[in-house]
């Protein structure tokens, strides 16, 4: 088996570099034969290393389906962690193809970092968890209280806006790492917990007592998590695009992973019909397979799936959908027509 | 007459036995008068100790023993209010924390360098058992190329050395592979290593040098390096695991390690350089040091991760470990020659010029009399510098390698173990490893020291 530790011993020993042409995005993934996909170093549901040393999670498994539709391989991808601060630098050195590590889509980071963001995988936004026996119902009435949070991020200044624009007092509790934060607000030093919602989430379950905590309504940012791909390379911008939209199609007109064998041989409907391929040339407009959303469903499952299977009710981290319920269920996600 | 002292007095014909010393003053009782209550500020120091230690050590074993939980599948069993150290979490990432993302069937290769480091390295740290020279050979130069085969996989795809890269090869011979080996990459190289070494000794023996041995030597280099690469280029059916999945202690030791035997040799190098007489070599030794010792590891390895590969052309992308190894490594020499530029100058003039008028050359006086000399003053600078240098390796969780506490780190996310202890247990554990290894360097510094140390004992 040959690899590419290419010739650095030896042509970088002697100072000599090959030099090869810029190719498309989608060229080099496939001559090279995987996707390499910046995440998380590590966030419950969306990305963590399970016991075996597998990556999980809800950003972890869409990477996944942008290999299975490029390659017909859902394993077909290596993933590097990275921080919120490298983050970046990596897509623009080229590190990595496809930025999925819960970055919000922002209009600074959309245009003037270089960089596109292709959709959103799951709506957050910053909320307040308090314990039960404060009685309170609404971060409305959270006037006067001490607030635990992480210093130098953006959830310390919504707070701050937050609280101004509904001319109420608070004292912040600011700390470096979520871990610290979480133990003070598990101590007793600040009344409420604040940070994104999927966050609270998993933080609810360090806590002595899980129970005895309570998540307000209340959201009071906007938090649009998505996948981010470097300029310059629209066919590959279209891809992984595409791929998320053909999972929330896919569970629109409720194809599942289970299912999916039997409608692409048995379907009628002819939506579903252009969706897995058996009418039209999708993929082809994208240069992979027509079936590329076939093999998205059939590894990865529809969007539905994959947020049950990470992050859902079922799990430790027991996210109800809310916004990111499809459109037809009062949420946000809403698939392009494909055809 | 007879002189007789018998008025009564009675005298002593025997010495009287001594009387057992006060309690007071020996035994345990002596002992602590002595060493714990000999002062107020003694006593009062030796008041707070203790109860210090009663604050922290009993709760301590309350966690890590007594209240601890030993069996679980999830973090079910980890919950309740009385719970303690949560060691089912640390089973389940044992394999994780040691070996990182290598795959689970390859996990023996790391073992298999484990152990044989571990073999090779315990008879050159015990100072009386013989073959020193051997030994010595075998752990830094044979053990770092099967170690690196092992880890990788060996057989690196080799595309061309010199011709090949304007094409002139490969359109004659094509691509030919033999068990791994790519023959046109060794016909390139044995050509280029010809033509390399008739100009060296042709040129060298034309302005009036020995041009016979330039030669000579030139092909030893070529030839000792292509031992090394051949090494690297045969396929031994091992499958390839790229440095990406590796992990936890492996990454945490391949980095010490790497740093550790690289920094000493170079900072040797380096602050011989600095004392040098030759303004250039001075020159390049002191800016090497200074810009090192300037810039903080962290801007190093970020630099060499993420900004190295804007200015490299397209496609000789260098692996990311061994980016960050070479940071690593020129960063500690940098502080190592520091380290020993203090040895050498609290050496005595007089060992100089003793070494010149015996009639050494410059080198013989540094490897014979300097260096031992030096180098021995020296020891618990260059352990304290190898010990910061073990722990600074966490630093490449900001570039995105995972060493031990990098992976500890990760697997807290887990939401399937997420406790309130679990993050006390992760972090117990984690102490208890740096502290082996840091300990285990200290006392063996400690202990070379005594054994070398024995003649300038006053």
């Amino acid at each position: 088996m040959k690899r590419l530790l290419s010739t650095f011993a030896v042509a970088g020993a002697f100072g000599l570099c090959a030099v090869s042409a810029q190719a498309a995005k989608l060229d080099q993934v496939k001559s090279k034969g995987f996707i390499q996909c910046g995440v998380s170093q590590g966030l419950p549901g969306f990305s963590t290393p399970d016991d075996k040393g597998n990556w999980t999670g809800l950003d972890v498994d869409f990477c996944r389906a942008v290999a299975a539709a490029v390659f017909n391989d859902p394993t077909k991808v290596k993933f590097t962690p990275l921080s919120a601060k490298d983050r970046f630098t990596a897509l623009q050195s080229g590190d990595i193809d496809i930025l999925s590590r819960n970055t919000t889509w922002t209009i600074t980071r959309d245009t003037s970092l270089g960089l596109n963001f292709t959709g959103v995988t799951y709506y957050d936004g910053q909320g307040f968890m308090i314990r039960k026996d404060k009685k309170v119902n609404s971060a409305l009435e959270l006037s006067g209280a001490s607030v635990c949070t992480q210093t130098g991020t953006t959830t310390e200044q919504n707070l701050a806006d937050y609280f101004r624009a509904n001319n109420m007092t608070y004292e912040v509790i600011a700390f470096a790492t979520n871990d610290e934060v979480v133990k003070a607000y598990d101590a007793g030093r600040c009344d409420v917990l604040t940070t994104d919602r999927s966050g609270l989430a998993g933080e609810r379950l360090k806590l002595t007592n899980p129970d005895d905590h309570v998540v307000l309504p209340e959201i009071i940012s906007k938090e649009p998590l998505g996948p981010v791909v470097a300029h310059g390379d629209d066919q590959w911008f279209d891809i992984v695009k595409w791929v998320l939209f053909a999972q929330i199609n896919a569970e629109e007109l409720g194809v599942t992973s289970k299912n999916v064998d039997e409608q692409q041989k048995s379907a009628t409907n002819p939506e579903i019909k252009r969706l897995l391929g058996t009418e039209g040339k999708f993929g082809e407009g994208m240069g992979i397979g027509n079936d590329w959303a076939y093999q998205i469903v059939k590894s990865i499952g529809n969007y539905g799936e994959m947020y049950d299977r990470n992050v859902g009710p079922a799990t430790p981290l027991k996210l109800e959908r809310g916004a990111n319920a499809l459109w037809t269920k009062g949420g946000q996600q809403y698939g392009m027509p494909i055809r | 007459m007879s002189l007789t002292f018998d008025d009564g007095t009675f005298i002593r014909t025997e010495m009287v036995a001594p009387m057992p010393p006060p309690r007071r003053q020996v035994g345990v009782i002596g002992w602590m008068r002595e060493n714990l209550f000999s002062s107020i500020p003694n006593t009062i120091l030796t008041l707070v100790g203790l109860g210090l230690v009663l604050l922290i050590v009993p709760p301590l074993i309350r966690f890590m023993f007594i209240d601890a939980i030993w069996t679980g599948q999830n973090r079910e069993a980890c919950l309740g209010p009385e719970a303690g150290a949560c060691w089912p979490f640390i089973k389940a990432k044992f394999g994780q924390l040691i070996y990182g993302f290598y795959p689970i069937d390859q996990r023996w290769r790391p073992d298999v360098v484990f152990a044989t480091g571990a073999i090779l390295l315990v008879p050159l740290l015990v100072l009386s058992w013989p073959f020193k020279r051997l030994n010595a050979f075998l752990f830094f130069v044979i053990y770092p190329i099967v170690a690196f085969i092992l880890l990788t996989g060996g057989n690196i795809n080799l595309q061309a050395f010199l011709f090949e890269h304007f094409g002139l090869l490969h359109s004659v011979f094509g691509h030919v592979h033999v068990a791994g080996v790519n023959l046109v990459f060794w016909a390139d190289y044995v050509l280029t290593a010809l033509i390399v070494v008739a100009a060296i000794g042709g040129v060298i023996g034309l302005i009036g040098g020995d041009g016979r041995a330039a030669a000579r030597s030139t092909m030893w280099v070529f030839f000792a390096f292509g031992l090394l690469v051949v090494a690297w280029d045969i396929d031994f059916g091992l499958p390839y695991v790229e440095t990406r999945q590796w992990g936890g202690l492996l990454v945490t030791l391949v980095i010490a390690v790497t740093g550790i035997v690289a920094s000493l040799p170079l900072g040797i190098l380096l602050a011989l350089g600095r004392r040098s007489q030759m303004p250039v070599v001075r020159l390049l030794s002191v800016v090497f040091i200074e810009f090192w010792r300037g810039v903080p590891l962290i801007t190093v390895l970020f630099f060499a991760t993420y900004m190295l590969p804007l200015f490299l052309p397209q496609g000789s992308n260098p692996d990311g470990l061994l980016r960050a190894l070479v940071g690593v490594a020129l960063f500690s020499a940098a502080y190592m020659a520091e380290v020993i530029r203090g040895g050498l100058q609290a050496i005595p003039k007089g060992q100089y010029e003793g070494a010149m008028a015996m009639g050494l050359t410059w080198s013989q006086m540094m490897r014979l009399i300097i260096l031992p000399q030096a180098l021995t003053l020296v020891i618990p600078g260059i352990v304290n510098s190898f010990i910061s240098l073990f722990k600074d390796t966490t630093l490449v969780l900001i570039v995105s390698i995972f060493d031990f506490l990098g992976q500890l780190r990760a697997s807290f996310t887990d939401p399937n173990w997420a406790s309130p202890v679990t993050l006390y247990t992760g972090f117990a554990f984690a102490g208890v490893v740096y502290f082996l290894f840091c300990f285990g360097m200290s006392r063996y510094s400690l202990f070379v020291e005594r054994r070398l140390n024995t003649s300038h004992r006053h």
